[in-house]
């Protein structure tokens, strides 16, 4: 794989190779991350790769959103209501076209517009600023009312983490969208498990999850967060829905790395060194070449 | 929710917030981009008129201030012009969402907020904002304004619609007096002399104008000429009008209904120490909580009445050089 982006086609009738084709990318958005946050010294690499499959199947597929669109108001909008997986969203940006895969490897330096958490003004296509747990989702709600108030189509996408949940804001949110019908918007929740200092079960416990955005009006699917035909079929399934719909993505943090594997360890900014950094490309299949074209820029 | 539902506290239509929610009614077809988001408290900001002119851009958020705060950023992102209304307490509790997805994104959104500080009265020290002005200052971007009367807020309610970024804007809840007349001008980030003096000026915002007004008057008994300005924009502050009245006049009294700490008292100090240095008097509540009571009886128990604004001008008298 060399650091170059290639749009995949949605196409029916080809429905294996689609599948295919945003396993690559999601595989992708893993190395890259990897890479950004070995050179930046700090930052999340675990929702990063819990959430990686999640973000191929809504940039490569789902979503009507290119490059060319940015400005488009007919665009479908994305909130990355957890911030912190800022470097799979520079990745998969990357990958698709919307940044240079080079210059988005400068995660977190002085002057790159690729911060630790993302910036609207630095960055136009991630659409809103985050980095605050809870926000993303009330930024979508506010995008969706107004697209509808101004008779648009568009759709809004949002992802959430899963200790973000813990945020009042976030069910203050949730009660709103349903009370709106926001029928037009979809939240992902990358359930991966863990947060900062130990697993949500420790910290504050979030189940009966299902039940709860159930009980606040929304469509509910509860899913294999690495199953990309199911996130697929999940995703179409909320755009047919009268009520805002809401994806329970059951997610391994550390998904693809076995060192990092659901340990809540590398939910945290963390500081790779050259080893670590190489032992992960490997597990996700990096080649020699690969390796090179990621560390050492 | 009706339509027709009355005010939730009776104002006599002269408050500030009044003058807020009819002037946002009228400007409402020549702004289309402009919802108005309310956290069940319209009849309480003014924007019950709006609910009832525009309802289909009237858009309820339930008592969930912080939810609102963040969704006028999205409302903002998709080309629209959202006022966000509740009362200025509640808006601190949303600071940080206005901080990150207003402010830090440079979304065109305005935050109106009704009852700050003693003009609040009755509802207590929870319910009175004396920290708003310092807090809204202190993030990046973001515009403050204060008018001083009915006729100055009708002024500014244009004046932030035709603004492109965001603003913090606060009314009033008590019937505010008439102070200026149909040929008042409003510009965003200056002030301007109501009353010229030579001795010393008092710069005001909001409701402490028409006691810095009466103070002035209170002075001329004594044989002191004070000049009085209004200072609507806390931020941007005129600085140019400052460093001139400390030049023409040689010292300063600030006089706002906040904390004397962090709102247009320490702007105007700030603008003095980087212009024309001169010394100045703070009134204004002295870093204490409010309490229960009528707003005038209030202005006397904790020293924002016009006496205490002529005190302190005899006391920046006694420091001038």
């Amino acid at each position: 794989m060399t650091l170059t982006a290639q749009k995949t086609a949605a196409e029916p009738d080809h429905a294996q190779k689609l599948l295919v084709q945003l396993a690559q990318a999601a595989r992708f958005v893993r190395m890259h991350s990897i890479a950004s946050i070995y050179h930046a010294g700090s930052g999340h690499p675990g929702g990063a790769m819990s959430s990686a499959d999640l973000f191929a199947c809504l940039y490569g597929a789902e979503m009507n959103v290119s490059p060319r669109m940015v400005s488009d108001p007919n665009r479908d909008r994305f909130t990355l209501s957890k911030g912190h997986a800022a470097p799979a969203l520079y990745a998969v940006g990357a990958y698709y076209g919307f940044c240079d895969p080079k210059e988005s490897l400068k995660l977190r330096k002085l002057n790159s517009p690729f911060q630790g958490h993302p910036h609207v003004l630095d960055l136009p296509w991630v659409e809103t600023s985050t980095g605050s747990l809870g926000q993303g989702i009330s930024v979508a709600i506010g995008m969706a009312i107004g697209l509808k108030l101004q008779n648009n189509p568009a759709r809004v996408y949002t992802m959430l983490g899963d200790g973000e949940l813990q945020e009042g804001e976030v069910w203050e949110a949730a009660m709103s969208a349903a009370h709106h019908k926001l029928n037009t918007l979809t939240a992902v929740i990358d359930y991966n498990k863990l947060q900062s200092d130990n697993s949500n079960a420790v910290i504050m416990g979030l189940e009966p999850l299902a039940d709860k955005w159930r009980a606040f009006g929304w469509d509910v699917q509860e899913i294999d967060g690495h199953d990309i035909a199911a996130i697929l079929a999940a995703l179409r399934h909320a755009g047919t829905t009268a009520q805002p719909s809401v994806i329970i993505a059951h997610t391994i943090k550390g998904k693809g790395v076995p060192y990092m594997e659901n340990i809540p360890t590398w939910h945290g900014s963390v500081k790779f060194t050259r080893e670590q950094a190489e032992e992960a490309l490997q597990a996700l299949g990096a080649s020699l070449a690969d390796m090179k074209d990621f560390l050492d820029v | 929710m009706s339509n027709t539902a009355p005010a939730l506290i009776a104002s006599n239509g002269d408050s500030l917030r009044e003058a807020f929610g009819k002037s946002l009614s009228a400007l409402a077809d020549e702004f289309p981009q402009v919802v108005v988001l309310d956290a069940d408290i319209a009849g309480g900001t003014g924007v019950h008129h709006f609910r009832k002119s525009h309802p289909e851009r009237f858009i309820q958020f339930g008592i969930a201030e912080q939810n609102m705060m963040a969704a006028a950023g999205g409302m903002a992102a998709v080309g629209l012009i959202p006022v966000v209304t509740t009362f200025a307490v509640f808006c601190l509790r949303a600071i940080e969402q206005a901080r990150l997805s207003l402010c830090y994104a440079r979304r065109n959104a305005k935050i109106v907020a009704s009852h700050p500080g003693l003009d609040v009265g009755p509802d207590g020290g929870s319910a009175q904002a004396l920290e708003d002005l310092a807090c809204f200052r202190a993030i990046p971007g973001m515009t403050v304004i204060s008018p001083a009367d009915a006729t100055e807020m009708a002024l500014a309610t244009r004046a932030i619609l035709e603004f492109d970024g965001p603003v913090y804007m606060r009314t009033g809840r008590s019937a505010s007096p008439k102070l200026f007349g149909d040929d008042h001008k409003f510009v965003i980030g200056k002030g301007q002399i109501l009353r010229d003096g030579n001795d010393l000026t008092i710069i005001a915002c909001g409701t402490e104008v028409a006691r810095a007004l009466e103070a002035a008057d209170l002075l001329k008994e004594d044989g002191i000429s004070a000049r009085v300005v209004n200072m609507p924009t806390i931020k941007p502050i005129d600085t140019d009008l400052i460093a001139r009245c400390a030049r023409e006049t040689g010292a300063i009294v600030t006089a706002e209904d906040h904390n004397i700490h962090g709102g247009l008292g320490g702007a105007v100090a700030e603008a003095l120490a980087a212009s024309v240095p001169a010394p100045v008097e703070f009134v204004g509540v002295k870093d204490v909580f409010g309490a229960s009571g009528e707003p005038e009886e209030l202005a006397y128990a904790y020293e924002i009445a016009a006496p205490f604004i002529a005190a302190a001008a005899r006391k920046v008298l006694k420091r001038k050089k």
